[in-house]
């Protein structure tokens, strides 16, 4: 196959040393039509400044109200190879570990079916499935399945949850981030595959506060690995650092956000009540600090990106939660902000903003939880404080 | 085939496929005016005919799994009576 429309601009994206999605898109140009044709509808938007997808509409495979992204050629015509070129979100093992023959499977199914063209992964962490047209979605579905694959999350219900390699690789992680997510997957399977929310709800795990996967930023709900008890210490390997050269007043006790460290020039000295377990020392001296013994994570409520409305952080409602199977306390905690945000949430709303909205008290409340210092996401800015009815002796 | 019926929190018996039908058209009337969350539905049927949200998604979910009703995204994901072909 020969290429099909010139593409002057996207040639420029070739150039220097990075690897280039041009490249790639050509490669899959040579024996595929969706993607001759997706060149030249993306060469036509640079020229243009303007996208020529049309989004949304009637999406995914009977039952299903999630995994598959509707998407539309506004110049079918021009471009026919895509006039359809819906996406579909594969579920990924969790922590991202497929064998080569896994990842094989998906690409033969998606050269049969679709452009051939993949992203691994999305943001959300899925196996992205790029282009395909509406009368092939079914056929591709039943095939995934019978496969042992499944569709992820998309629109208004859980999306595919996703972690951290955990302690498939990982010696910091405080929990198994890796089964908490297939054991999430499979609870919430309904939620995940039939939009019942407001809007979208992402759980991310992260074994420890280093947070690989930014779930702090990027999920709904972020579980965080933490621990209760002391940071486990190896004088001799702190003073192994010192003498190999590493300056552990300036680079170690000095950038404590708590200031909870104190170097003496033999023994490193931590004040665990102030440490806010960042993860900070740690992650420097790997052989002479680890975390301690009683572990688990913490749940924090509420980060997205901004679509609605502004960016957000998650914030600490749970300092420390054991997680251990069966996880019914946490699976507990979940359908109760559910509750919640069905209640008052409006369209389109996301958990962290109708708390915002309706405010943190009102949300503990309602939620059940006890109110708790770290819950503090910042200092108040007002000098009044407004009791409840029930505070005030009558 | 017995039709499996459905106590309401109001002690009214409902048939499933009664239900059904009430959820059905009131996703047919809305169409054109406002589109529908599943939450939306959950929450009404459940309020004007007193019977439990559980079971008027049991009752949706068979709809959406025969093809009656299908999902749709326009920035948020609604339930909708699928086009004529």
């Amino acid at each position: 196959m020969g290429q099909k429309h010139q593409t002057p601009l996207l040639d420029e994206l070739e150039k220097g040393a990075f690897p280039s999605f041009v490249k790639e898109i050509k490669r899959a140009a040579e024996h595929s039509e969706y993607a001759q044709d997706l060149l030249g509808q993306l060469e036509l938007s640079y020229k243009e400044k303007v996208t020529h997808w049309k989004h949304g509409g009637i999406v995914g495979v009977r039952g299903y109200g999630a995994g598959v992204i509707g998407r539309y050629s506004d110049v079918p015509d021009k471009f026919p190879g895509v006039a359809h070129f819906h996406t579909i979100r594969v579920n990924q093992p969790a922590g991202f570990f497929y064998t080569s023959a896994a990842l094989r499977e998906i690409c033969d199914i998606w050269d049969k079916y679709g452009s051939g063209l993949t992203n691994m992964h999305g943001s959300t962490g899925d196996i992205i499935l790029l282009g395909t047209r509406t009368e092939n979605l079914e056929p591709v579905f039943a095939e995934l399945s019978s496969r042992g694959w499944d569709l992820g999350g998309s629109g208004s219900a859980v999306r595919t949850p996703s972690c951290c390699v955990g302690p498939g690789r990982c010696e910091w992680a405080c929990y198994d981030t890796l089964e908490l997510t297939y054991q999430i997957t499979q609870r919430f399977q309904d939620e995940l595959h039939r939009p019942m929310f407001p809007y979208k709800f992402k759980f991310k795990m992260a074994g420890c506060a280093v947070d690989c996967i930014a779930s702090i930023a990027r999920a709904d709900m972020s579980i965080i690995g933490t621990w209760k008890d002391d940071i486990q210490i190896d004088q001799d390997e702190v003073r192994n650092y010192a003498n190999s050269g590493m300056d552990i007043q300036a680079e170690i006790v000095d950038m404590c956000p708590t200031g909870c460290m104190s170097w003496d020039g033999n023994e490193l000295t931590i004040n665990n009540e102030d440490c806010n377990r960042c993860m900070h020392c740690i992650a420097k001296m790997t052989k002479a600090l680890r975390p301690g013994k009683e572990r688990g994570a913490t749940i924090l409520l509420g980060s997205k990106a901004p679509i609605v409305t502004g960016a957000l952080m998650s914030w600490v409602i749970v300092p420390f939660m054991k997680m251990e199977p069966p996880y019914e306390e946490l699976y507990d905690l979940v359908e109760r902000i559910w509750e919640f945000w069905d209640e008052h949430g409006k369209n389109r709303e996301r958990i962290g903003e109708l708390i915002e909205r309706m405010g943190f008290p009102t949300f503990i409340k309602e939620v059940g939880l006890e109110p708790h210092p770290v819950m503090v996401k910042e200092p108040r800015r007002d000098p009044f404080f407004f009791w409840s009815e029930e505070d005030i002796e009558k | 085939m017995i039709c499996p019926l459905i106590i309401s929190e109001r002690g009214v018996y409902m048939d499933k496929e009664e239900l059904k039908k009430i959820i059905y058209e009131m996703v047919e009337k809305s169409m054109g005016k406002k589109k529908l969350k599943q939450s939306d539905i959950l929450k009404k049927v459940s309020a004007e005919h007193g019977v439990d949200k559980s079971e008027v998604k049991a009752a949706l979910r068979e709809l959406l799994d025969s093809g009656q009703l299908i999902f749709t995204y326009f920035g948020g994901s609604y339930v909708e009576i699928p086009p004529k072909e």
